[in-house]
């Protein structure tokens, strides 16, 4: 029986990726391109041992977008609004990073501080929305939309009024905020790495970043599985009137729930501005990752495994997709296959779901003994 | 506004109170739209600044409020059919990228035909995943809107050398239309700067002088909506589909035809508004020009109400805005007194209906930004596009108990799986 769960459970992503790659080989064929070079340029990609590290630090982001998003679904809650909180977030970050207050600070205290404000302005900005829900009724949905855009233009307004970096020369056109020191920023794993043996190829680096995106895993595993918290969380989620009979407080589920979303979905933004870039510029924290981070959560079932899967699968989609422009093929045909494998995943959960419901109607109508057509009693 | 007018809502069910007489819808609209230009009116003579109510605002403002106002009936239909339709973004980004190839390839109105048709292409996919295989409604329009921005750089990609994000330029034009013999004294009146005639003056100008003819359309197809839903066999199947499908199922409805079509029609109408924007503004397709419209639309549809006109007065607010953002900050500024007044005049409303608690705190929040509005000189340049966003909230904050969205809207339907 176990055996056909995990079966079951697997059959979805694979079918759903399987159908992906058909259908983006039909629409490269169908445009005139070479599926079969497509193809092999990205796997030939994929391989290099530069991609691997590329990977690896994209996938972090994905990864934190997904269990924030995962949070909400465990509950029924739809935080759309991922997008307008990390930005939010990414902002007010980068400008306590870069702050002179923090610049004092010892390394450790200097990035988990910034960690503080990334989870606070997060969840502040989830909480809007979280309120609205549990005290008005307000849908979650279109009042996480309206958060999304007012974030993204209250972060332009605050960026250019009040945080913006005096510039460095006459030359200097980028708006950003001020330079992150080294002690606000992500240490590498090189080092260690290297220590363990691992190779580095040239110009490989691996963000510590991945370990934040690992650690807020094993806290969501814990949270939702192993705690009671997480028992009413999925109780309301799979039956919201049966939880409030047995004395759950639905409005501070709500709130709760949309609190923690929000505060994972802080977290998104830091991985490039706490690392590499080292300052918080409209092109180091890029749009759109809230809505990757949905695809990644349904491809992954809010399974913190399974997302794991999906953000490294996304992840290694756009950097193999990078091999693309060398086949002269538009690469935007990896964005077609990421949306086909969302929808085509719901859409295998869905029929999966079907045959495991006629499964169980079948065990259990072969389980009932025969009806007997002698009368009871008649044997004697 | 009409938002708050909703007479099928529980508490209004009993019959009114004498002396409280119900008034025919098309005089409710009336009321309702004087009742916003007289605002606007308050507005612009408190404020001075005449480019408020200038023809040229108005124009601008009713060709920005086209595309919201289509994806946003594109919205309605789906959702009075029970089906949520998130991917209207997606489905316009189709209408902009066919909208503008067709009219490359074949002429301007071969591309609006386009538009239309790749967006419905978008709303089949969605009906496919939603209705036929019960998927979560919000999660295959997020699927669709992946979907539908990855197809437009692939295509744009593929069919276009060199610039990889944006087509060349659609040549041709949609012809406009000019209702002779007004516009002259309509002009002269609009430049007396008369409290409230002028204002007046100054939107028929607008709508009377030089109109795309893709305007035109739009427009009508709003009392074409509310005629279909409302006043045919075929609507009345199809709203009751999205109130109770069993019911509608118990009745004979063919309730998988009726959310299909419905979806597929609200699909066309988001492309539609996709080639709107191609053909009454950029003239060309750009990544990324849909800039979230398909969304505000859909808010438009909460903020209507689930209703023609309500979403139309959503819509009208949010192009309004997009207008002003244009103009000398000092304009945009009175944009908080006239939210301000907006808000004072739905707690007027409120505490008519005798909800005291409510009505209070939609008047201290009408006073709080018109404090803001007499503290500051100007709106920070970044913020005035969202303004109707926020508004939109307040509405959703202080209205919400009269918001009616349709009773089985989201729900999964299965043929037979009634109790």
């Amino acid at each position: 029986m176990r055996a056909r769960r995990v079966a079951l459970a697997v059959a979805a992503p694979l079918l759903a990726f399987a159908i992906s790659l058909v259908v983006s080989a039909l629409v490269l064929e169908a445009a005139g391109y070479s599926s079969g070079d497509a193809f092999s340029a990205m796997i030939e990609r994929g391989g290099r041992s530069i991609t691997v590290f590329r990977v690896l630090n994209a996938t972090g982001p994905y990864y934190l977008a997904g269990v924030a998003v995962a949070i909400g679904f465990k509950m029924n809650i739809f935080n759309i609004g991922v997008e307008g909180q990390y930005r939010l977030a990414a902002l007010l970050t980068g400008a306590w990073a870069g702050s002179q207050v923090a610049g004092h600070l010892p390394a450790p205290l200097h990035v988990l501080s910034s960690l503080v404000v990334a989870v606070v302005v997060g969840a502040a900005w989830a909480g809007i929305a979280g309120v609205l829900k549990a005290y008005r009724g307000v849908s979650e949905v279109i009042s996480t939309i309206m958060l999304n855009a007012i974030a993204v233009a209250l972060s332009a307004y605050l960026l250019v009024t009040y945080l913006r970096a005096p510039r460095r020369n006459a030359n200097d056109l980028t708006i950003g905020t001020r330079e992150i020191p080294g002690s606000g920023r992500f240490p590498l794993l090189n080092r260690p790495l290297e220590a363990l043996g691992v190779e580095i190829p040239q110009a490989g680096r691996l963000s510590s970043y991945l370990l934040l995106a690992i650690l807020t895993g094993v806290a969501y595993y814990v949270l939702v599985w192993r705690s009671r918290f997480g028992y009413d969380l999925r109780a309301t989620g799979l039956n919201a009137d049966a939880a409030r009979a047995s004395g759950i407080d639905p409005k501070r589920m709500i709130l709760t729930t949309m609190l923690l979303s929000g505060g994972v979905a802080g977290l998104v933004g830091l991985s490039s501005m706490m690392t590499e870039a080292g300052r918080y510029t409209s092109d180091v924290v890029v749009g759109g990752l809230g809505f990757t981070g949905i695809a990644v959560a349904l491809l992954g079932r809010n399974n913190p495994v399974g997302i794991a899967i999906a953000a490294v699968l996304f992840a290694y989609l756009d950097q193999a997709s990078l091999a693309l422009n060398f086949e002269d093929i538009p690469k935007e045909i990896v964005a077609i296959m990421q949306g086909v494998i969302v929808l085509a995943v719901v859409i295998a959960y869905e029929i999966v779901r079907r045959a495991k419901l006629r499964i169980e109607a079948h065990d259990l109508a072969s389980d009932q003994p025969e009806p007997s057509l002698t009368p009871a009693g008649a044997a004697q | 506004m009409t938002a708050v007018e909703v007479p099928e809502s529980p508490e209004r069910r009993t019959p009114a109170p004498a002396g409280r007489r119900r008034v025919s819808l098309p005089v409710r609209y009336m009321l309702t739209a004087a009742a916003a230009m007289l605002l606007l009116a308050i507005t612009r003579a408190v404020t001075d600044q005449t480019p408020m109510t200038a023809p040229g605002t108005f124009s601008s403002a009713i060709e920005l409020a086209m595309p919201i106002a289509l994806a946003g009936l594109g919205g309605l239909w789906a959702e009075r059919a029970g089906v949520v339709n998130i991917g209207l973004e997606g489905m316009m980004i189709l209408g902009t990228w066919f909208g503008a190839w067709g009219g490359i390839e074949y002429g301007p109105w071969w591309g609006v035909a386009l538009g239309a048709l790749g967006g419905a292409v978008g709303g089949l996919l969605h009906a496919v995943a939603t209705v036929s295989f019960g998927v979560d409604h919000v999660i295959s329009g997020v699927a669709i809107n992946i979907l539908g921005a990855g197809t437009a750089r692939f295509l744009t990609g593929v069919a276009y050398e060199g610039g990889q994000t944006q087509s060349p330029q659609v040549p041709g034009r949609i012809p406009s239309f000019d209702v002779p013999f007004l516009g002259g004294a309509l002009d002269d009146l609009a430049d007396k700067h008369w409290f409230l005639v002028s204002d007046v003056a100054s939107l028929l100008t607008a709508v009377t002088h030089n109109v795309s003819w893709l305007v035109i359309i739009g427009l009508a197809l709003f009392p074409l909506t509310y005629w279909i839903l409302w006043r045919t066999p075929v609507g009345l199947r199809l709203r009751s589909v999205g109130e109770d499908p069993y019911a509608a199922e118990s009745l004979g409805v063919n309730v998988y035809r009726m959310k299909y079509l419905a979806v597929v029609v609200s699909g066309a109408l988001a492309g539609l508004a996709g080639a709107t924007l191609i053909y009454v503004f950029a003239r060309q397709f750009q990544d990324g020009q849909t800039n979230g419209r398909g969304f505000i639309g859909l808010a438009a549809v909460v903020f209507g109400n689930w209703r023609p006109g309500g979403l139309l007065a959503g819509a009208a607010l949010f192009g309004f805005t997009d207008a002003l953002q244009s103009q000398q900050d000092s304009v945009a500024h009175g944009l908080l007194l006239f939210v301000s007044l907006l808000v004072a005049a739905i707690g007027a409303r409120l505490l008519a209906r005798r909800e005291g608690k409510r009505a209070v705190a939609a008047l201290v929040v009408s006073l709080l930004v018109l404090v803001v509005w007499s503290g500051t000189e100007r709106i920070p340049n970044q913020l005035i596009p969202v303004t109707p966003h926020i508004t939109t909230l307040l509405v959703l904050v202080f209205a919400a108990q009269h918001l009616r969205m349709p009773a089985a809207d989201g729900v999964p339907y299965r043929k037979g799986g009634g109790k």
